[in-house]
Formats: structure tokens, C-alpha cells, sequence
């Protein structure tokens, strides 16, 4: 091995190790990712993101919760305020890099939530079989009919608004479809030799489930997911727009653009901005899972 | 501004002005009147339920009252309407209405006594949301049969005290005064519920408009009664339709769709009035914007906390901002226009004295919860007192709700402190100061959910009696007296702390006269309009 | 269903019964999946902390206005009772009253499904029509500059938070150009000018031959229906490319080209033809979703849609009329998805 290159050796066509295998195939997604410009630029996007939101006491020129009643309202470009002030006179600018965090965390949450939850269900119900399927699938199906926003509406509205209640309530209805994927996946994966091979050597249920067949759901979940954090985070937005999500005087960036709808024709920028906030985030997340998909999906990116 | 900014700003005018200048400007009918509101807040248009600001403005123009309020002169008070004329008894406890001639229902059938003496019975029967306003003055189901009694074409109503005469009539203009048509209601009497259930979405009245359809959170058109005994309305048609945003309000008005916008935010209300044909209304309402500290906080109940929470509100700044134009501050519980109400306002935005205050009484990082419902300018208030209380090392976390759900926690006795809007349920005194300042027991058992001071565990400390006697003082400027004593008392001892009084601006095409949302006093009304 | 099932288990079954044993099992699992969507919103509506008979009575009323309102809505008596009553009575067509306005639940969603009905089908043919082309062409032409602004067009639309674009769509047409009806279904004065038969407006002005209703109707509702368009086009240019993609790297495709026939042949009727089935799964989805997914634009746009109903009565605790309101949603969405799955069933060879 010493003769190779740290790029031959994660290329190689024979892996010494499942490690090896593991981190070639990764690195080889990673080759075509990288190649895909615009996911380039959705990754950059996001890493951008997380850089504001952890320096964001650094970046933001003032604090984004003193008031100014004096000068409210006040234009992109004035003095002091990049971005101009809210209705209260607060630097928007600086309620925008704070808003960073709240998103994030958000994403963050749903994205651990959501798809464990739906992963969890999914392969007990595919591995399982029989009644544990039926009922389980049943219950996915009655989450899924429901209307999306009105079950997190009712959530929200039977728990009380605020931040984790709506992530709360976004990963109530964003896992059935993870779990009727990792199913689907699990029934393919269940009949293999290869897991027949493991069940014949004594290994239960549980090592099988978490061991291999979660492994195998993983990409294609990772996929799922970054696509679907755009309509996470709009969702948020959604709940913020309508109250129910973070707080006031939190920046979140759905809030801001509620706050800001009622200046609209004179002061459009007050929800402009965050608007456009959520939408650079949302497209850098789609652009990211598009690539990605190309990238770890043979159907659609085969090359 | 910079060269952008303008560069967009002047675009977009040209772009405006191009437009408006070509496209030919829509415009209503002119014998009709089409209003942009809020009226998802209807919930039934039968009067002796119907409790809610745009069902009163339904009822206003459907029924007519024994004494009610001309629009165009709101500030003589109450005038005869279905009653000629009155007299009141010897000991003041009865009043004997003369029923006027010639007045018909949509029916075409004529307003009796009967039907009044119906009308009033029933509400209190029914018992509905409304139905205090009648029975503060001793009416009850058993007793309607004694106390309220048609005879010929008179009525006489007899309550338990001699109440002052105007703090009944002003009773009996409120909503639930309506005067409906017994024989049309009784026929879609269902199971004894004296037609509540028809009238909910149906109207029996006499006034210049009858309903023709309403449509939950759409619209509601009325056409008029061509026998009006006032004469027909001018406007044959009026439509009242939900607009939820400030923002399309305005645009339909900008455009000539509609001809009255209610509910223009300030920005918008500023943005519309340099549009040619557009004027603005501004009407002193009676709702008031207050905060109210929970007496049963061990610290809020500290009376230099009181003070201190009154020196917090940053008055001018918010009337100046974000409330300009449609709030003025006002620092007493009866609304400006009221008997007995005060323009003192001693108190200002004083980080310094309230700092004192506090220190004085010992109390420091604290943390308290407001409860507050998803109403944009009262979350900014909100905002606005939650920074001015970081100044002084209060943390007050802000937690909106919908209004039922806050509500809930409020008549709960739940909430540290509530933020929120009262408006008066009839023109007289005794509305707000039975409320704010009075409360005979203080007791969780007592549930008196209905009344404010009850609400934030407020022993009134001796105003409740002084409240009660108001109420029962038939000489005018002695009763007035009387209210401003209890003010100046309340101002300085209650956990209220009384920010602001509501001004209603409405935004009208400029061809339209006598429009009026009925002031501090009463609602809407459209029977005078004209275009 | 047990007997379905043993007659399945000893004898070979006919195609009929197979057929009835599919539809039986079908029918089994919406009965299910609704009773337990009743259930849920049923139970959400319950241990909610808005007080209903708060919300009927208001903040004003005495305490024994309370309790007897409180009696009349059954709410004294226990949960499951309280279900099994709802059940019983949605059995029999009845979803109650409103709690708030007194009307009868069924007659609010008759008044207001229509008009969420036509925006979301006006909305999914905007989708269909540009962007199953749009999608066919970025397959074809994989990696052109038409594929990346199909991509782009696509992306920008996942991404748009619906709710400011509503606004800047209402300002920009409505406000500052006029091209557009404002806010809500007609101007006022054109309403009620047409007898309601469908309750979709544009259908009902067509029949009745008044074409200035229907113009003034389209012109309400074609900025609405674009921007759900718009969402649709989205997904449906992106599925349709996708499953494009697979076809024509598919074997057959390059049997077809290597005998001759034209690019044009090859694409539409090869192609084409065997994407149909996934397509409309995807039209059904998106469908589905843009009849529960408007009510942020239903709120923008004040278009009285079973969206904002919903939304409007679970704020103001009007469970009837969220209850009524959610089982049509639901109804709607798992009758298309069977739809969807049966023309899956009966087109697709490999699920035979």
C-alpha cells in the first residue's frame, strides 16, 4: 500500500477491507458530486450557512433584538443597517445571521427525527411481515392522508406553539413516506441470499435489522432527506408565517416574513429579505439532494 | 436611500402611474356599497347571542331598538326608535316605552309591543353570551313574565333597583336590545329554543336592511327595506366581504373594487392616502389596549411592581411607530367619549424611576410569562415591553396563542400577565367599571370569569363598592363625579396598566358620504350612506 | 373478508373472484384507514387546550351560559362515547354543525370544496401541460442547456416559499399592473349573478352563457392557480424526466433506433407510451397534494377553500367542521392513491 497514492487507493477496484470498499464507494460519489457544479454550489451554500450560524455573534454588526423605535422601517442600504430595520427598528441583517441558528436547528432536528422514526417503522414492518406490517402500514397510511399542514397545525395548536413543538409537529408528517421507502427496500433486501446467508449463521432479528439491512437503506434515505429539507424548512416557514412556530422576538425567518407581509407594498423589503433567506437555503438544499441523487441513485444518474 | 433603492422605488411608480393612467379604473355601482372586513369572527346573527364586532354591525342595520343612536349625530346619545317617547316611575325602578305607529317588519306585518316584549323576554330566556347586559339590571328567566310587559301599544320593563335611567337605556342599545318578529320567529321555533337556531343564519327585523346571505368567512349582503320609516336607504345594496390582509384590503380599494377598507394597518393607511380618490375616516373607538399583572404572583402583586410596570410602556414611542394613527394613549378605564371618563394621563416611559421602583421593593431577576393573541400590533407591543423590562432585569417571555387559547389561561387566572384589547359591551360607565373595578369575591370558588379584576386575583380594595353605588346615582354630574374618583384610584393601586384607546381608521373612495363605523358607542352603520 | 380468503386457500381462483377479492380488500383497507384518520383527528380535536365552548359562548358569558352549552355539546359524557356517537351520525351523512356558525358541516364543505376543487385543477393542468413536456425534453436532451434551465425552473420552484411569492405575485400583477382579479373568486359585484350547479364558477358562467362572469372569474383565478401550476410543474417536469431517463437507456429504445425509426417515433411512442402509468401516480400525487396543500395561498389570495376552512375552524376549536373538513381531504387522497394503484395494477405487467 505504500506505494499508492491516498486517491489510488480509495479508487482501487479491490478493496482489502469493508472499510476500504465502504470509503472507495463513498469517495467515487464524492467524484461525481464534485463534478456537478450546481450542487457544488448548494454544498457551498449550506456551508456558508453553518459558518454564519456558528459565528454569527462575529458576523452581525449589531444585536438582533435592540429596538430603535426612531428609525424603523428604514431602507436596504441605509447607514448602519446593510439590510435595513423592522418595524421595530431592529438591524435585519443581523436578525438574518441569528436566524441562521433557528433553521439549522430545525433542520437539524427533523432531519434526526423524521427519517429514524420512518426507518424504524419501515424495516420492522418490511422484515416483520404479517399483522406487525399490516398495522403498522395502516397507521402509516392514516398519517399520510392526513392533510399535511392542518396535522401540524392541530399539532402545534394541541401542544402550544413554539420552536420544538413545530419540529415536533413537521416530523409528525414528514415520516410516513421514509417509512413506506425503507420498507419497500426492506422487502427487497429481506429475501436475499446474502440475509439468508446471516439468519442461517444464528443471527436474530434485531442484529439483521440494525446491522444490515439499515446500512442498505441509508443512501438512498440521505437522498430523500436532503430533498426533502426544502419542504421542511418551508414548513417551518408556514408555521412561523401563521404564529406557530418560534416565538417572538426569536428571528426566525418564516416569523420575519409574517411580521413583514403587513408592509409589503411600501416597505417590501422587511419580507423580502427573509424571503429570499428561505429560498437561497431551500435551493442550495435542492440543488445538493439533486446531485446527490445523480450521484448515489443508478436510475436517474447512470452514466 | 440609495441610488438602488431608488432606482426600484422610481420604477415602480412610473410602472403605477403608467398603468392607473391607461387602465380603465373600476368602480361599484352607485347604489351599492361594498365593504372590505374581517367578519370571520360572525358566529350567529340572532341579537340575543350574537355578541362579536361584525355581527354587531349585521344587527345594527337589521333590527331597530327601543332607543338607538343616530349615525350622523352619535354624540346626542341615545334617541327614540321603536319607543316614541318614556317615562319612568316614582321610585325609578320601571320604564314605560310608547310604541311608535306605522313601523313594519321585512314582513310586511307591523312592530307591535308584543314583539317587543317578545324580543326582550326571550333574550333573557335564552340566556346567551350577551344576556348580562340585560340581567345585570335584575331581569332573570323566572321574573321576565312581572317585569317586562306589553300592554296596548306600551311596555314597561321594572328592574330590581332604581338604576340611573341612562345606564339602562344605554342597556338596551346594545345588540341584544334587537327587536325581532315574534310570529315569524316562533314559526321556526325547534324543540323550545324560540327560533334560536333560525335566527342564526336568518333575520325578522324592522331596520333599513334585511339580510339577503351570509356566507361564514366570505360575505355578508344586505339589500334595503324600501319602507324604512326613516326613509329607503340610498345604498340598495351593501356587501360586506372578508379580506383577511391589510395589504389586499388596499389594493382592491387603490383599484376601486371596493369602497371602504376597515382594517388598513398604518403603513397601508398612510401608503392609500396620498391616492387620489381615497379619504381617510378616523373614529375614537371604545376598545382599550391594556396589561394586567396577576395578583397571585408573589412579586407582581408588590405595589411598587405595579407602579414600576406602568412606567415601562414606552407610550409615545409606540403612538409615535408602529400604533400611529390608530391608537391614542389613554391611561383610564372608561374610553374617551364616555360619562365620567378622564384625559389624565400622568404616567411616561421612565426606565429610571421604575428601576428605583423595583429596587425599592426588593425584586430582581425576575421571570414572567405574557400571554398574548396572534394580533400583529400586540405582539409588537409585546416586543416593545419586553425590551423595555430586559432594561430594567425582567425576563418576560412572550407566548401567543390564538385568542381562545390564551383566553383560556387567562379566565383560568393562569397567565403572570396579559396583554390584550377590552372594548366596552354598551355605552355606559358601568361596562368597563364593573369589570375593572369591581370584584365582590375574590375567592377561586367564586368563577367570575366575566369580570377582569376577578381574572387577575385583584381585590379591589374597596372600588367595588364604590362601583356599585356609581351605578344606582341618578344625578349625572354627581355619577360623573363618581367615576373619576374611582379613576384616580384605580390609575395609581390597580395591576392595569391602560396603554392605549383605539382609533378606527377606515379608508374610503372619495364618493362616499355619512359612512360611519358608529365611534366609541355603537357599530356600523349604512342606512345614511351616500355616494 | 375471511371468507375471501378461504376460497383462496384450497382452490385455484377465477380471474373474477380474484377481482372481487381485490376490490373487497381494498374497499377493507379505506374503511380502516379512514376510521383511524377519524380517530386521530378525533382525539387531536379532544385533548386540545382551546376550550370549544369558550369559543361558542366568548370571553363575556356567565358561568351558566357555560354549563349549558357545555351539556349541549355532549362534552360531559366520556371520549369513546362521544365517538361512537360522531361515527354513527358520519355514517349516516350527517357531520354535524359547526360549532361556530351553526351550519350544517356538509353544506360549508359543498360551499367551499368547489372552489378549492377548481383552483387545484386548474393548478394541475398548468403542471401537466408544461411540465410533462418540459420534463420529456430535458431527458431527451440530457445535459443541453434546455436540461439545465428545466432543472433550475424546477429547483426555484421547490424552493419559493408560496406565501411571499403570493404577495409579491398579487402586488406585481393585481396592484401595479391590473392584469389580474384581486383577492378572492369574483369581483363582488358579479357574485351571484350566475345559478350555482357545480359550485365551480368557471364551469357554472359557461353553462349559463355569461361570459363576462367567467372572464372576470378566470382573471381571479389564474395568478392562484399559476403559482400552484407553477409547484406542480415543478415536481411533475422532474418525475416525468426522470422516468424518461430510465426508458431511454432501455434496451428496447435502442432496438427501436438501431431499426430506423425517427427520434420523434422513438420518444413518443415508445417512450412515452411506457411512462404513462408512472406519470399518472405522479399527476394523482401532486394532485392530491395541491387539494390539501393550498391554504397558505387560499389565505393570501382570500379564496374560500376548504384549506382556510379547515385552518379558520381548528384555530376558533370548531371541531365539526375540522373533523368534516379532514375526512373529505382524506377520502379524496386515499381514493387517488387506490385510483393510482390500480392503473398501476392493470397497465403494469410486472405486478401481474
Amino acid at each position: 500500500m505504500s506505494d499508492m497514492t491516498l486517491r489510488q487507493w480509495l479508487l482501487t477496484d479491490e478493496p482489502t477491507s469493508r472499510r476500504h470498499a465502504r470509503l472507495a464507494s463513498f469517495y467515487k460519489g464524492w467524484l461525481t458530486l464534485r463534478s456537478n457544479s450546481m450542487a457544488m454550489v448548494g454544498l457551498a451554500i449550506l456551508v456558508a450557512l453553518i459558518l454564519t450560524a456558528i459565528f454569527a455573534p462575529i458576523i452581525a454588526p449589531h444585536d438582533p433584538f435592540v429596538q430603535d423605535l426612531s428609525s424603523r422601517l428604514l431602507p436596504i442600504g441605509a447607514e448602519e443597517h446593510l439590510l435595513g430595520t423592522d418595524s421595530l427598528g431592529r438591524d435585519i441583517l443581523s436578525r438574518l445571521i441569528y436566524g441562521a441558528r433557528i433553521t439549522l436547528y430545525i433542520v437539524a432536528l427533523v432531519a434526526l427525527i423524521a427519517p429514524v422514526a420512518g426507518l424504524l417503522v419501515g424495516t420492522v414492518a418490511g422484515y416483520a411481515g404479517g399483522w406487525v406490517d399490516v398495522i403498522l402500514m395502516r397507521i402509516t397510511d392514516i398519517f399520510l392522508a392526513f392533510p399535511r399542514l392542518v396535522l401540524a397545525l392541530a399539532f402545534v395548536a394541541a401542544l402550544g406553539a413554539g420552536i420544538e413543538n413545530a419540529v415536533l409537529a413537521i416530523s409528525l408528517t414528514a415520516w410516513p413516506p421514509y417509512a413506506r421507502m425503507a420498507r419497500a427496500e426492506t422487502l427487497t433486501i429481506r429475501s436475499t441470499d446474502y440475509i439468508n446467508a446471516i439468519r442461517l449463521q444464528g443471527a436474530g432479528p434485531l442484529r439483521i435489522i440494525t446491522r444490515h439491512i439499515w446500512p442498505l437503506c441509508i443512501s438512498s434515505l440521505i437522498v430523500r432527506v436532503t430533498l426533502d429539507m426544502a419542504g421542511i424548512i418551508l414548513a417551518a416557514a408556514g408555521l412561523g408565517f401563521l404564529g406557530l412556530g418560534a416565538q417572538p422576538p426569536s428571528p426566525e425567518w418564516g416569523a420575519m416574513i409574517s411580521e413583514g407581509r403587513r408592509f409589503i407594498l411600501d416597505h417590501w423589503w422587511v419580507a423580502t429579505v427573509p424571503g429570499l433567506a428561505i429560498f437561497t437555503v431551500s435551493l442550495a438544499f435542492n440543488l445538493l439532494g439533486d446531485g446527490l441523487r445523480d450521484a448515489l441513485d443508478p436510475k436517474d444518474g447512470g452514466q | 436611500m440609495n441610488a438602488f433603492n431608488r432606482l426600484l422605488a422610481g420604477a415602480a411608480l412610473g410602472l403605477a402611474l403608467a398603468v392607473t393612467s391607461t387602465s380603465a379604473m373600476a368602480e361599484t355601482p352607485p347604489n351599492m356599497l361594498v365593504i372590505a372586513n374581517r367578519i370571520d369572527d360572525i358566529t350567529t346573527l340572532d341579537p340575543a347571542e350574537s355578541f362579536e364586532f361584525a355581527g354587531s354591525d349585521v344587527s345594527r342595520n337589521v333590527y331597530q331598538k327601543l332607543v338607538n343612536f343616530d349615525p350622523l349625530d352619535l354624540d346626542a346619545g341615545y334617541q327614540p326608535d321603536v319607543a316614541e317617547s318614556w317615562d319612568v316611575s316614582e321610585d325609578g325602578k320601571s320604564i314605560t316605552f310608547k310604541i311608535r305607529e306605522g313601523l313594519t317588519f321585512h314582513s310586511g306585518n307591523p312592530v307591535t309591543a308584543e314583539d317587543v316584549q317578545f324580543s326582550l323576554r326571550r333574550a333573557i330566556v335564552l340566556n346567551k353570551t350577551p344576556a348580562f347586559i340585560l340581567t345585570q339590571l335584575g331581569f332573570t328567566p323566572e321574573n321576565v313574565e312581572q317585569t317586562i310587559v306589553a300592554d296596548g301599544n306600551t311596555l314597561t320593563i321594572t328592574t330590581d333597583k332604581s338604576y340611573a335611567t341612562s345606564f339602562v337605556l344605554n342597556c338596551l342599545t346594545a345588540t341584544i336590545g334587537g327587536i325581532v318578529e315574534k310570529k315569524t320567529v316562533m314559526e321556526h321555533d325547534k324543540d323550545g329554543d324560540l327560533g334560536n337556531e333560525w335566527l342564526k343564519t336568518n333575520t325578522a327585523g324592522s331596520g333599513a336592511y334585511s339580510l339577503v346571505s351570509w356566507k361564514p368567512n366570505e360575505s355578508v349582503t344586505l339589500k334595503s327595506n324600501p319602507d324604512f320609516y326613516l326613509g329607503a336607504p340610498a345604498m340598495e345594496r351593501v356587501v360586506v366581504r372578508h379580506v383577511q390582509e391589510s395589504a389586499s384590503q388596499r389594493l382592491l380599494l387603490e383599484r376601486g373594487d371596493i369602497d371602504v377598507a376597515r382594517n388598513l394597518n398604518p403603513e397601508d393607511v398612510a401608503g392609500v392616502s396620498s391616492v387620489a380618490g381615497v379619504k381617510i375616516l378616523g373614529e375614537l373607538k371604545g376598545r382599550l389596549m391594556y396589561v394586567a399583572l396577576n395578583q397571585k404572583h408573589p412579586e407582581l402583586s408588590k405595589p411598587q411592581v405595579r407602579q414600576a410596570f406602568k412606567y415601562l410602556v414606552d407610550y409615545e414611542g409606540m403612538r409615535d411607530s408602529f400604533l400611529k394613527g390608530q391608537y391614542t394613549i389613554h391611561q383610564n378605564f372608561l374610553p374617551q367619549t364616555y360619562l365620567g371618563a378622564s384625559d389624565e394621563n400622568p404616567f411616561s416611559f421612565n426606565v429610571e424611576k421604575a428601576k428605583a421602583l423595583l429596587d425599592e421593593a426588593g425584586v430582581s431577576g425576575l421571570e414572567i410569562e405574557v400571554g398574548v393573541r396572534e394580533a400583529q400590533e400586540r405582539i409588537e407591543i409585546a416586543q416593545a415591553l419586553q425590551y423595555a423590562l430586559g432594561q430594567v432585569g425582567i425576563t418576560m417571555n412572550i407566548t401567543v396563542g390564538t385568542a381562545k387559547q390564551i383566553l383560556a389561561r387567562y379566565r383560568a387566572r393562569e397567565l403572570d400577565v396579559y396583554l390584550g384589547e377590552w372594548g366596552p359591551d354598551y355605552p355606559d360607565p358601568q361596562t368597563n367599571a364593573g369589570t375593572f373595578a369591581y370584584n365582590p369575591d375574590n375567592s377561586d370558588g367564586a368563577n367570575a370569569t366575566g369580570l377582569l379584576a376577578w381574572r387577575n386575583s385583584w381585590d379591589t380594595g374597596g372600588l367595588t363598592e364604590k362601583t356599585a353605588a356609581a351605578a344606582v346615582e341618578n344625578d349625572t354630574v354627581k355619577r360623573a363625579d363618581m367615576y373619576n374618583e374611582i379613576q384616580a384610584e384605580f390609575r395609581e393601586t390597580s395591576p392595569f396598566v391602560v396603554m392605549f384607546q383605539q382609533i378606527e381608521q377606515s379608508a374610503l373612495r372619495e364618493n362616499v358620504s355619512n359612512f360611519s363605523t358608529g365611534q366609541a358607542i355603537t357599530s356600523a352603520s349604512y342606512w345614511q350612506v351616500t355616494k | 373478508m375471511a371468507l375471501v380468503e378461504s376460497s383462496t386457500e384450497g382452490h385455484r381462483s377465477t380471474p373474477l373472484i380474484r377481482w372481487i377479492k381485490s376490490i373487497l380488500k381494498t374497499l377493507g383497507t379505506l374503511a380502516i384507514t379512514m376510521l383511524g384518520l377519524l380517530f386521530v383527528t378525533f382525539i387531536i380535536g379532544r385533548v386540545m387546550p382551546i376550550d370549544p365552548v369558550l369559543a361558542i359562548v366568548g370571553e363575556r358569558a356567565s358561568q351558566s351560559t357555560y354549563d349549558a352549552v357545555y351539556q349541549q355539546l355532549g362534552l360531559d359524557k366520556p371520549l369513546l362515547v362521544q365517538f361512537g356517537h360522531y361515527l354513527w351520525n358520519v355514517l349516516h351523512g350527517d357531520f354535524g354543525n359547526s360549532l361556530l356558525n351553526a351550519r350544517p358541516v356538509s353544506e360549508d364543505i359543498a360551499r367551499v370544496f368547489p372552489a378549492t376543487l377548481e383552483l387545484a385543477t386548474l393548478g394541475v393542468l398548468i403542471g401537466i401541460f408544461l411540465g410533462v413536456p418540459l420534463g420529456v425534453i430535458a431527458a431527451v436532451k440530457r445535459g443541453a442547456w434546455i436540461d439545465q434551465v428545466a432543472r433550475v425552473v424546477a429547483l426555484v420552484g421547490y424552493s419559493m416559499p408560496i406565501f411571499w411569492l403570493g404577495l409579491m405575485g398579487l402586488l406585481v400583477f393585481y396592484g401595479i399592473l391590473g392584469w389580474v382579479g384581486g383577492p378572492g373568486r369574483l369581483d363582488i359585484f358579479y357574485e351571484d349573478l350566475v345559478p350555482i350547479r357545480t359550485g365551480l364558477i368557471l364551469v357554472d358562467s359557461a353553462i349559463a352563457r355569461d361570459w363576462d362572469v367567467f372572464r372576470n372569474a378566470l382573471s381571479h383565478i389564474i395568478l392562484p392557480a399559476a403559482l400552484l401550476g407553477y409547484y406542480s410543474l415543478a415536481y411533475i417536469s422532474r418525475m416525468t424526466r426522470s422516468f424518461m431517463l430510465e426508458q431511454l437507456s432501455a434496451e428496447y429504445v435502442i432496438t427501436a433506433r438501431v431499426k430506423g425509426l425517427s427520434e420523434r417515433q422513438v420518444i413518443w411512442r415508445h417512450a412515452f407510451k411506457n411512462i404513462r402509468v408512472q406519470l399518472i401516480t405522479v399527476i394523482a400525487l401532486s394532485y392530491a397534494n395541491l387539494l390539501e396543500g393550498s391554504v397558505l395561498t387560499e389565505i393570501i389570495f382570500s379564496w374560500p377553500g376548504i384549506g382556510s376552512y379547515i385552518t379558520t375552524a381548528l384555530l376558533s376549536a370548531d371541531m365539526n367542521a375540522v373533523l368534516g373538513g379532514t375526512v373529505v381531504i382524506g377520502l379524496i387522497f386515499i381514493c387517488l392513491n387506490i385510483f393510482s394503484d390500480l392503473l398501476y395494477r392493470f397497465f403494469d405487467p410486472r405486478s401481474k
